[in-house]
């Protein structure tokens, strides 16, 4: 079952460049395009001029000559108030190019930097670990919880803090200085920026979702030109925007079903994450498909293990599977706050749910076999997820579990000198360490208890366990997170032991979020007026940059500030997946 | 098959309608024998491939049954259908992300085009239980489990 039709987010579809006074050209000026990789070519032209009223020149030539195909040209497209000219499935040789689109006395110029890759190639395999929404507060609150702290030095360092390289990366996209999981990812996985809510493709005035020019993604690059392996690892819903990136181009990052057939169509060795319903038909109960598509069988007749929980994944890895679809809960698979501490969410449901550190090492066995080497993406998904319910420890207990899961990596490329890992989060969310509250000062509100400078005390949690996770942290001194954007709520100043925090709901006018009463009872509760617009139910992205680590060969290349579309270039240089 | 939909303005979260109407002539004051049923016991499996209805859903099928719910945001003020959902979809975690519904969702086809009343109100559905995957021809909306010929109210 699905809605059929609604999406969150505002889709205008015209918001960077394509009023009705320009031509606009994708790829979009600055684009840096690895060499013959493929992409679509859109010109288009506003008030729906003819053919002979427009010319579209690349270096001075004509652009079908410099594309070596012929292009098409659309008057009117869709109907609409604007022609289009098209040539999709496009490609070209390394170097610089100017596109013109001429229409009467406008030109609209945009340059585009068609790089090569050096031979040979530097690295066998990549691993790419998203800490989805993961900001430096999350770092350091996972290294306090996890490494511990004494006289203003940590017990120990992060997996992923003690990598040789280390670069700031910006994440915003093209309609917009926030930007979301979506386009995020994108960047990432294609080296091109898009706008929000869209997927390996440029947003351009299609009335379709599925019909925006369309780039390549770093997965099916490999898949097209070599005997790589791949591997997408997440503990959301496999659509979810970051996993989906991998292979998907969809303009609206909710077309789950669709995002079902373009991971069939791309077949990455190893899939593994929640959201099952979208590969059952629809005539079985519990389907969220509009269609008879069976996805499960079709992934078992191209060859795929199927794993519905950790056990049957791990029988799978044993009996020496190298295909394998493992979908572990119909939804996101619980964090690891609640898997180990909590058992809230789904736990009772699905009792034998895989963690990401577990999957991580799964996958890596099932991939490490291949001779051309692999490349794997691993999502720690619901460090993001609970930050937007203003849930911290939730959000810290998955960064620690991404940390564990670096680990597995750093212990696979050892010595090898043949692996590069990138640890990065897409982007970041307004959240901050202020102090500890202790619940012995003085006093009867939150802010009594808030300790700050030389008053916040290190917190009192109960001790690790063998995965370096605090045993309790529901402990009379905790530390002090907090949020720059929330709707009205009431903040508590403890764990929520009893299910992810749900920060406001809906008030009687149907429209407007108010706080959730249930957490403003608590004997330190404390209201808070919103400052986020008043149907916002939970905190929001950040533009602040976010911090990447990197190891392994290419990995030099990260220092200084880049923009997140350089994580791709990277990972095809380190690959060398340049060339025709 | 691929589908294809049109960009939609329309926000899931952000529709917000009147009060109900026609609920008026709810059933539920009148049909003293029917039997109530509940989210909790819908199923008797739900995992990752799929769910098995309840015994009692099943022997149900075809009969007047009473269900407790929350009315999701309806697609139009005044629609022939309408979402129920086990817990308000404000505070569903499935549904803090734009992308779907919850997977347990009961579909209620209402007897007559009725007037919405606002999103996550609590209402009390009566009419025929239908088990089994259908598509509404008009909406393409599929759905497992129905209430059809339904009233609701307010609970």
């Amino acid at each position: 079952m699905r809605a059929s039709c609604l999406l969150a987010a505002a889709l205008t579809t015209s918001l960077m460049g394509g009023s009705a006074i320009a031509q606009t050209i994708y790829p979009i000026d600055r684009a840096e395009i690895l060499e013959g990789s493929r992409f679509d070519f859109k010109v288009e032209f506003p008030n729906a001029p003819t053919s002979a009223d427009v010319s579209v020149t690349i270096n001075g030539k004509p652009a079908a000559e410099v594309l070596g195909r012929p292009t098409n040209f659309i008057q009117s497209e869709e109907g609409q108030k604007h022609s289009a000219l098209w040539l999709r499935g496009a490609s070209l040789p390394a170097g610089r190019y100017v596109v013109e689109a001429t229409q009467g006395g406008n030109k609209a110029v945009v340059n585009w930097d068609v790089f090569a890759t050096a031979q040979p190639r530097r690295a066998k395999n990549v691993i790419l670990f998203i800490g989805d929404g993961m900001t430096v507060a999350n770092r350091t609150a996972a290294r306090i919880l996890s490494k511990g702290w004494k006289e203003g030095k940590y017990d120990g360092e992060l997996a992923m803090d003690d990598m040789s390289n280390m670069a700031l990366i910006s994440t915003s996209g093209t309609d917009s200085i926030v930007t979301d999981s979506a386009n995020a990812a994108h960047a990432y996985t294609t080296g091109h920026k898009s706008c929000v809510n869209a997927l390996g493709v440029y947003c351009a005035k299609n009335a379709l979702t599925l019909d925006h020019p369309k780039v390549e993604t770093i997965a099916e690059v490999v898949k097209r030109k070599t005997g790589m392996a791949v591997g997408v690892v997440t503990n959301s819903e496999i659509e979810d925007a970051t996993p989906a990136s991998m292979v998907a181009h969809t303009r609206r990052r909710s077309d789950f079903n669709d995002i079902v057939e373009m991971f069939y169509a791309v077949k990455p060795d190893v899939i593994m994450g929640g959201g099952s319903p979208n590969f059952l038909s629809k005539m079985t109960p519990g389907s969220k498909r509009t269609d008879e598509q069976d996805f499960i069988a079709k992934f078992k007749e191209a060859g795929y293990t199927l794993a519905t929980s950790k056990t049957e994944m791990n029988a799978a890895v044993s009996g020496g599977t190298k295909k394998l679809l493992g979908l572990y809960n119909t939804g996101n698979i619980d964090g690891a706050f609640d898997l180990r501490l909590a058992k809230k969410g789904t736990i009772s449901k699905f009792p034998d749910q895989p963690d990401v550190v577990e999957q991580t090492k799964a996958a890596i066995e099932m991939l490490k076999g291949n001779p051309e080497g692999f490349l794997l993406m691993v999502e720690s998904a619901r460090i993001d997820k609970y930050s937007h319910s203003l849930d911290w420890e939730r959000s810290v207990f998955d960064t620690i579990m991404l940390d564990n899961a670096v680990k597995v990596a750093k212990d696979f490329a050892g010595e090898r000198n043949d692996t590069l890992i990138i640890v990065v989060p897409d982007h970041s969310h307004p959240m901050s360490i202020i102090g500890t509250y202790d619940d012995s000062r003085p006093g009867q509100l939150l802010r009594d208890k808030l300790g700050v400078y030389n008053e916040s005390l290190p917190p009192n949690y109960g001790p690790l366990d063998a995965e370096g996770y605090p045993t309790d942290v529901n402990t009379s001194r905790r530390l002090a997170v907090v949020y720059g954007s929330y709707p009205d709520t009431c903040d508590t100043g403890r764990p929520a032991m009893d299910g992810e925090r749900v920060p406001a709901v809906k008030g009687p006018d149907g429209k407007t979020n108010i706080a959730n009463e249930k957490d403003c009872s608590g004997p330190l509760a404390a209201r808070k007026t919103g400052n986020l617009p008043f149907d916002a139910n939970s905190g929001v992205h950040a533009a602040d940059d976010v911090i990447l680590t990197a190891m392994g060969p290419g990995a030099e290349k990260f220092r200084g500030h880049k923009p997140n579309t350089f994580v791709f270039r990277v990972m095809t240089e380190a690959l060398a997946l340049g060339g025709q | 098959m691929r589908r294809q939909r049109p960009l939609a303005n329309l926000t899931r979260r952000g529709a917000v309608f009147g009060l109900a109407a026609a609920s008026l002539f709810d059933r539920a004051a009148t049909a003293a024998d029917t039997e109530t049923i509940a989210f909790d016991g819908l199923y008797k499996s739900f995992g990752v491939l799929g769910f098995e209805f309840s015994d009692r859903v099943t022997a149900l099928r075809g009969k007047d049954v009473r269900i407790v719910g929350y009315m999701a945001p309806p697609l139009k003020p005044e629609s022939h259908f309408f979402v129920l959902t086990r817990e308000p979809l404000a505070i569903c975690p499935f549904c803090q992300s734009d992308a779907d519904w919850p997977v347990d969702i009961v579909v209620v086809f209402m007897q007559n085009e009725t007037a919405m009343v606002s999103a996550g109100r609590k209402v009390v559905v009566t009419g025929r239980l239908e088990i089994g995957s259908a598509t509404d021809a008009e909406t393409g909306f599929v759905s497992q489990i129905r209430v059809t010929h339904a009233a609701f109210a307010l609970a």
